[in-house]
């Protein structure tokens, strides 16, 4: 074990850490936006609403999220007219594709846990709520949404970790992240193991504080139930 | 008990594969990695192809070995060797001062220079330099001749595949905004793409990439780079301890290279002689 190593390494691979946590939070904030548009179309009656919201999850959580950054990043590039249309402003980015990936993904399975968490709402508060007088949209905001976030956060915060993981893949679209400048390093020095165990425990301590983060609010939110 | 009996048979079968006694080469195997066309490719129907499996069968043939091919991808093909999961590498490897200090290599089996590609139409296609640069002559027209490849190229983003010679070459001579790519496909279909302004390969890998449709409008531009941190021609890595495998390597090497069987493999991949 080169412990010299990793010790010089360890301030090289820190250098990836503000790229790590811009992907994982845009993609969260952007990801958590479409998720609860797709869950609200996925509980919808409407089958025009359900059914495509019920594919794209259907699709993005069925295949790998290495093919996806590849076809996302390599695949469309392919197409002429997409080279020559406006969406190549932003596919040329890789930055952009990445983000893009992993806001897909992370989309679709957290909008599977919104949706377990509405239907986890007892059906006799939404008919309670209704009999006082209560519209749509303040069932949804008073009593729906407060029991969906309190019944969602756990699993939801497993999504984040996950995230934070994903985020190794993007090193093959030329982005220098925590693992493509582990990778980097290892290709000079030859010492994978070394190398390695520091990134793993870089990742290991960004999720560390995540955890902390979701426990926190999870106390917060549970403030005054009766448990 | 059945448990301990598989665990021990495990343990011996794993001992004896890793301590193979010292001299016995009648098995070899080689390491590549199946994604440097034509170097060393994988074809449609899944198996690896290329100049240096041909080469390879050739030279096992004249050291009277069995040769078992295995793949491994780029960036961990020189810890995979030193580690034995196999005891050769040859994946299109130059022979460089830096990868000396980890393992040793047999002689040259082929030489072929770097050079920078870009799309046809691109300014810097019409770009004009000396035809060749040696990185050994430190002479003022070399010196000039980066010169020239700098400011053209400045700002740029120039394609390279990581842990490669390209790469060093890149950081240590140019001012370039550089992308590091897996492997030398995706570094093509960037280029293609125009995501990146510029490549730089070994000449034989991009002009097979020229070879098919979606490489029709990718053309050189710049000097024939060779020398110095570019090393002396691509070899066959081996490990450090392993001196009768070198010598078994640095003489089929040299009876293929006098017997004209380099010659004939590199001009069917790369329609020229590459012979040292």
């Amino acid at each position: 074990m080169r412990f010299d190593l990793m010790y010089e390494s360890f301030f090289k691979i820190i250098q990836g850490i503000p790229l790590t946590l811009e992907v994982v939070f845009l993609s969260t904030i952007f990801g958590l936006f479409f998720a609860i548009i797709i869950a609200l179309m996925r509980v919808s009656e409407n089958k025009l609403l359900s059914n495509p919201a019920y594919y794209f999850i259907y699709v993005i959580r069925g295949t790998p999220l290495l093919l996806q950054l590849f076809f996302i990043y390599y695949g469309l590039a392919q197409f002429t007219f997409i080279r020559e249309s406006f969406l190549w402003f932003f596919l040329e980015d890789p930055l952009f594709c990445g983000i893009l990936t992993l806001t897909l993904s992370t989309a679709a399975y957290s909008a599977e846990i919104i949706r377990g968490g509405m239907q986890s709402v007892a059906p006799g508060l939404i008919e309670a709520a209704s009999s006082m007088g209560m519209s749509k949209m303040q069932r949804l905001r008073k009593i729906i949404l407060p029991i969906t976030i309190r019944q969602a956060l756990p699993a939801y915060g497993n999504e984040l970790i996950l995230m934070v993981k994903a985020t190794s893949l993007i090193s093959i679209v030329t982005l220098m992240e925590i693992t493509g400048i582990a990778r980097t390093i290892i290709s000079k020095t030859y010492a994978p193991v070394e190398i390695f165990i520091v990134a793993g425990s870089i990742y290991l301590l960004i999720n560390f504080l995540i955890t902390r983060m979701i426990k926190f609010s999870e106390n917060k939110l549970n403030h005054g139930t009766i448990q | 008990m059945r448990i301990i009996k598989v665990f021990t048979t495990l343990l011996i079968t794993l001992s004896l594969s890793t301590f193979a006694l010292a001299g016995d080469w009648s098995k070899i195997k080689v390491g590549t990695e199946g994604a440097y066309e034509p170097w060393n490719y994988t074809n449609a129907a899944g198996e690896l192809v290329g100049a240096e499996l041909d080469l390879a069968r050739d030279l096992c043939a004249r050291m009277n070995a069995d040769c078992e091919f295995i793949q491994q991808d780029w960036d961990g093909i020189i810890p995979a060797l030193v580690q034995g999961k196999y005891d050769v590498i040859m994946a299109g490897m130059s022979i460089t001062e830096e990868r000396m200090k980890t393992i040793s290599f047999s002689s040259a089996y082929m030489t072929e220079p770097a050079k920078m590609s870009t799309l046809k139409g691109s300014p810097l296609a019409t770009l004009s330099t000396a035809k060749n640069l040696n990185l050994d002559d430190d002479s003022a027209a070399s010196k000039g001749t980066i010169g020239t490849l700098n400011a053209a190229l400045k700002g740029l983003r120039l394609g390279v595949t990581a842990a490669t010679i390209h790469e060093d070459f890149a950081n240590a001579y140019l001012d370039v905004d550089l992308k590091i790519y897996p492997t030398q496909d995706e570094m093509n279909l960037d280029l293609s793409a125009g995501r990146i302004d510029a490549a730089l390969s070994d000449s034989g890998t991009i002009e097979a990439y020229m070879g098919t449709p979606s490489g029709a409008n990718v053309t050189f531009f710049g000097p024939n780079i060779f020398g110095g941190l570019l090393g002396e021609g691509v070899g066959a890595g081996i490990r450090q301890g392993d001196a009768d495998l070198k010598a078994m390597f640095d003489k089929a090497i040299a009876e293929a290279a006098a017997d004209g069987t380099i010659g004939r493999i590199s001009t069917q991949y790369f329609g020229k002689d590459l012979a040292p």
